[in-house]
């Protein structure tokens, strides 16, 4: 009777008790999330980012290209030709209007492998939620990164000049 | 994050001086709307509402790696009478729509909807005849989390700014009573 008890209920407790203290001795798997962030894996499609050149042009070109290989119809472009006075994009035409549904939008990257220019890109972004839906039209000046730094000092630069001269 | 409940301690003539935050810590006094939210903020109760992948997701941020229970809703209830927020985890069919509805209106007061990922939210790739474009045709969202689907990380991330819209809720009743489209503050 005994010796039941301690092969039935003793020892596979005792087993199992040694498992998790074993188990004890490892790191917490939980990761404290809005004060740290997980590593994102390096092929993460989130949040497009419309991409610039080094001297601050526009990589995108306004080809409609990224619309076309949506598969959720969620990209509206509306291009218009540069002229000298205004250049956006090295090419002939720009997004005057880019706007991406964020809503319908299910990050697949086509977009991304569509474009010729590598002018859209999906980075690691994923803080998105919000509470109403006109917030989630994403347009170009939401889309497009910042200007690069050396290009835009010298813009600065240039434009401080021409306001010290006359 | 969130203040800390701690922050808010008062303190009268008998209790300890503020130095001994332990004894201190027995001690609560604030506007009654405040500590209201603060309750219903750090105690949302999710229904199981999973329709379709989404729902993984959902499940896994309830797991260790993601432990939603850091903010107390690791409770899911599958009774719509003991849930706080519905997330609608997943695609809505039109057949659906009509049982998510009467779920919602099973719940009990107050009550707030998260729409979780790009189906949910706007039908995502499904524009077609079977599937609700956008479940707030049919309930009143909360918020919307984008996605397909949202990562563990970006639910939480939503479940965060939901928990700031109810800390943000100022009612004078303690239970709503018009509408909730009359009493819905302005974010």
């Amino acid at each position: 009777m005994i010796t039941e008890v301690g092969r039935d209920v003793i020892r596979p407790i005792l087993t199992g008790m040694l498992l998790t203290a074993r188990r004890l001795k490892r790191d917490k798997t939980t990761v404290f999330y809005p004060e740290k962030k997980r590593q994102p894996f390096p092929r993460t499609r989130w949040r497009h980012v419309l991409k610039r050149y080094d001297n601050g042009l526009e990589k995108c070109i306004g080809c409609s290209l990224c619309a076309g290989a949506c598969p959720a119809k969620c990209i509206y472009v509306e291009s218009e030709y540069n002229t000298d006075e205004e250049r956006c994009s090295p090419g002939e035409r720009y997004a005057k209007r880019y706007e991406i549904n964020m809503l319908r939008c299910i990050f697949c990257g086509f977009c991304q492998e569509a474009c010729p220019t590598g002018a859209i890109v999906l980075r690691s972004d994923f803080e998105l939620a919000d509470y109403s839906r006109p917030d989630f039209i994403y347009t170009k000046e939401m889309l497009l990164e910042p200007m690069p730094e050396e290009a835009g000092s010298e813009r600065d630069s240039e434009a401080a000049g021409q306001a010290s001269a006359p | 994050m969130p203040k800390r409940i701690q922050e808010i301690v008062a303190h009268d003539s008998m209790t300890p001086k503020i130095g001994d935050v332990e004894k201190a810590g027995s001690v609560i006094v604030g506007n009654l709307n405040y500590l209201l939210n603060q309750a219903r903020a750090n105690a949302l109760w999710p229904l199981t509402f999973g329709l379709a992948c989404c729902a993984i997701e959902m499940m896994s941020t309830v797991a260790s790696r993601f432990d939603i229970a850091r903010f107390g809703s690791e409770a899911f209830r599958a009774t719509p009478r003991q849930a706080d927020v519905m997330i609608v985890a997943g695609r809505v069919s039109k057949k659906m729509a009509p049982v998510l509805r009467q779920i919602y209106d099973q719940m009990a007061e107050p009550k707030w909807v998260i729409s979780m990922g790009a189906c949910a939210s706007s039908g995502g790739v499904y524009n077609n005849y079977a599937i609700v474009q956008g479940v707030d045709q049919v309930v009143p969202v909360d918020v919307y989390v984008p996605g397909c689907p949202p990562s563990p990380d970006a639910l939480l991330y939503g479940l965060l700014k939901l928990q700031d819209k109810v800390k943000r809720l100022r009612h004078n009743k303690l239970i709503e009573l018009k509408p909730r489209e009359q009493e819905r503050v302005n974010v």
